[in-house]
């Protein structure tokens, strides 16, 4: 029962000091304002978001193509929008040309398997 | 040591409650320190309630039964594992359990998503919080599993279906599901109230969505293969409510899994995506209650208690706050983005969406419809196997063929002729298939029939898939065939680790199909020497027998079973006598055919005074699938679920271009 009592109270203590720890660590902060994205960061952030998703369904629509699982027809309609899309995207960035880790399939027609489907 | 539990819940209780209130104004107020401080309070939670876990562990393993807990789920017989095991067997242990690993996960989740997506966490703790804290009100004042009492000599034992090795792994992992789907809720939640709708809120419940998902999907397998092992009916699902529990928010989540990729691809389904994320916990907080209620008739509902009145206040304020904030945010919600074409993948996920919502509506009206009943006329009328039946063929036999259709179409629009060319091989595949079943005799169940073909189409459609990908990736220079497939996996786990779990729910559908469409059953009340027949198996009654086991008398009849004059060898089936629990179990004889998946399967229905026996013998073609789909749904996720470094490098430049702290 004591025992039980003393690591309850033992218990008690450590979540008090887990709880208190932000303020013991830091009486007297500089900033205790919470760092988060301003209106312009997340603009940004939606932007990127919105670069990434345009290159990756790129890049998903010429594998695709290329495994012949998208058809030719389809793949004419479906690319020039997406390219548009890209160029869109990069142009709201301010940037001229893909960047970041989206790594670009080879280009259409390059060590093609698939019978008869090329653009 | 029931005062140090009771002591570890209190404080799990005001930990809960303090990251409940310091979250909330930590939020409003963008007070840093207070912010972490909530933080802090969550991850101690899960301390002070794995300390409360360890002492209910240790007094089971002690068969200390001054707890009353212990004394009423467990005896001194009982074999350690099933002692154990009582952690979940009874309320007040199981709800312990929803609460360490809720806390838990929140712990986990604040931990690793606290710096790349801090202003979403900081609205994630409050809602993680708050459920805590209604769990922890519940097991120190509705339910404490550290209740005392003067120790009996003995305990009450525990019930005898819940004696078998799958009762180890089976509710556990159902909990891990039904907790896990706390996760999205509330990073959602976080990501509505803090208005950060970005795609991070997905990013970071991707992984605990597929992992609630998968502990679901396998708990449930298991849960089926208990039934089928311990019940002793003859089958795996029958369609109750405990069961319906478990299968509602796996659904829902499957809905959602689906329906992220097109918010992901296109940018659309925003709205839907947060409600389904609503739902789905929503209904895990229902399965839970249908189980530990009592409110329904079940064999899986081992409770007649108090909490049920509790558990609908909360689900009630969940949903109402839910839809509260999804229309708040309503304006933020909206899509740029609109569905291009009904014929499209986007479209054809929602499709399946709208199926799998379908179904799951249909389950839930059948659950709640005896309880209504009741409440209106008086009288509980329970809807039966035929009802649910019908939905499961209207809505699963078209939401299987899609799992085809799907992959096969492009983003945004096909052509007509295109679908044409595409679907040419898996359709030929499908109508020689379901015609060779025809004249092989499948005709006598349609939709037995018709599930096998739509099987055919999915595996063709997978098969093609995983070749076409193949050869893409060796013509663009993998050095081997075996190279080119690991690097097709690889580079798209989530797309081709799906395309496994596709197949792990072909692999159900047909042995679904083959055990219940094409089963047969024979029944006979057998002497010593006579003898059965049935699906060309012959069944010899050879002896009854009766042997002590530590916990229970367990009595089997013995048979010969030889199939067109070759011996099979014996099988035991049988009743156990618990001596403690004063029940009497059924133990069926199962012999497994590997090859052709099919088992014979043997319940000794009634043994009489004078050794006679009646059995109940079922041949069920293809059963063994189902559980091999298990293994493969495992696999399937675990590709899906492993780590993605493009991905990973892909976010970190994304953060980094915005000041994010890139850390996952």
């Amino acid at each position: 029962m004591t025992i039980a009592l003393l690591l309850a109270v033992l218990l008690a203590v450590v979540a008090v000091v887990a709880v208190a720890l932000p303020f013991l660590r830091e009486p007297e902060p500089a900033s205790d304002t919470l760092d988060e994205l301003d209106e312009q960061e997340r603009r940004r952030l939606e932007e990127l978001e919105a670069r990434d998703r345009a290159l990756a369904a790129l890049k998903e629509l010429e594998f695709d193509h290329r495994t012949g699982a998208i058809t030719d027809e389809d793949y004419r309609t479906l690319v020039g929008p997406l390219r548009r899309e890209v160029a869109r995207t990069l142009q709201a960035l301010g940037d001229g040309s893909p960047r970041g880790p989206v790594e670009a399939e080879p280009r259409e027609g390059e060590g093609r398997t698939t019978e008869g489907r090329t653009a | 040591m029931p005062e140090l539990g009771r002591a570890a819940l209190v404080v799990t209780l005001g930990l809960c409650l303090y990251a409940l209130v310091a979250g909330v104004l930590a939020a409003r107020l963008g007070r840093r320190r207070l912010a972490f401080s909530a933080q802090n309070a969550l991850v101690a939670a899960f301390g002070s309630t794995l300390v409360a876990s360890v002492v209910l562990f240790a007094a089971l393993a002690r068969s200390d039964f001054s707890f009353t807990y212990v004394a009423r789920t467990t005896s001194e017989a009982l074999p350690m594992p099933y002692k154990l095991s009582a952690f979940w067997g009874g309320q007040e242990g199981s709800l312990l359990l929803w609460l360490l690993v809720l806390t838990g996960f929140g712990a986990a989740a604040v931990l690793l998503n606290r710096r790349w997506a801090r202003d979403l966490v900081v609205w994630a703790v409050p809602v993680f919080a708050a459920v805590g804290t209604f769990f922890a009100f519940l097991v120190v004042a509705v339910a404490s599993p550290f209740a005392t009492q003067a120790a009996p000599a003995d305990g009450a034992g525990m019930t005898p279906s819940l004696q078998n090795p799958y009762m180890l792994a089976h509710p556990p992992l159902l909990y891990l599901g039904y907790v896990g789907l706390t996760v999205p809720f509330a990073f959602a939640l976080g990501a509505l109230l803090s208005g950060r709708l970005d795609e991070r809120w997905l990013v970071a419940t991707r992984r605990w969505t597929l992992v609630a998902w998968t502990a679901l999907g396998v708990g449930q397998l298991l849960g089926a293969h208990w039934a089928y092992e311990e019940v002793g009916w003859g089958g795996y699902y029958a369609w109750d409510p405990v069961e319906n529990a478990a299968l509602m928010p796996w659904l829902a989540a499957t809905a959602f899994l689906h329906s992220v990729m097109i918010q992901e691809k296109r940018g659309m389904l925003r709205i839907w995506n947060v409600s389904l994320v609503v739902l789905a916990f929503a209904l895990s907080l229902f399965g839970t209650f249908l189980t530990r209620s009592g409110v329904v008739n079940s064999i899986h509902s081992f409770t007649q208690s108090s909490i049920g009145p509790w558990f609908l206040a909360f689900i009630a304020l969940t949903v109402a706050a839910s839809i509260g904030v999804v229309v708040w945010r309503l304006p933020q919600l909206r899509s740029p983005t609109r569905l291009e074409s009904v014929v499209s993948r986007e479209a054809a996920f929602l499709y399946n969406n709208l199926l799998l919502l379908a179904l799951c509506l249909a389950i839930f009206w059948g659950v709640v419809y005896p309880l209504l009943s009741e409440a209106v006329r008086g009288e509980a009328v329970v809807l039966g196997r035929s009802y649910y039946d019908f939905f499961l063929r209207a809505f699963g036999l078209p939401l299987l063929l899609l799992m085809g259709i799907g992959p096969l179409i492009a983003w945004r629009r096909a052509s007509l002729r295109s679908l044409l060319t595409t679907f040419r091989w898996p359709t030929a595949v499908a109508l020689l298939a379901g015609c060779v079943l025809l004249l092989l005799g499948a005709g006598s169940s349609i939709p037995g029939l018709v599930a096998y073909t739509f099987s055919a189409f999915v595996a063709t459609t997978i098969a093609l898939e995983f070749v076409r990908g193949t050869r893409a990736r060796r013509a663009l220079g993998s050095p081997s065939w075996p190279a080119a497939f690991s690097s097709l996996v690889a580079r798209n786990r989530r797309r081709y680790g799906g395309y496994v779990v596709h197949a792990a729910i072909v692999l159900l559908a047909i042995g679904i199909a083959g055990s219940s469409a094409f089963d047969s059953v024979a029944e006979a009340k057998l002497g010593r020497g006579e003898s059965m027949e049935i699906g060309g198996y012959t069944l010899v009654y050879r002896s009854l027998d009766e042997r002590l086991a530590s916990n229970a008398t367990e009595i089997r009849a013995t048979l010969d079973v030889t199939r067109d004059g070759r011996e099979l060898g014996t099988l035991e089936a049988g009743k156990n006598a618990y001596t403690v629990e004063e029940q009497v179990s059924n133990e069926v004889g199962i012999r497994s055919d590997w090859r052709t998946g099919e088992d014979l399967f043997v319940i000794a229905e009634q043994i009489d005074p004078d050794g006679s026996v009646y059995f109940r013998v079922f041949v069920k073609p293809l059963v063994n699938l189902i559980w091999l789909s298990g293994l493969v749904f495992l696999l399937g996720s675990a590709i899906a679920l492993w780590p993605d470094a493009r991905e990973q490098r892909r976010l970190v430049s994304r953060s980094a271009e915005v000041g994010l702290p890139a850390m996952r």
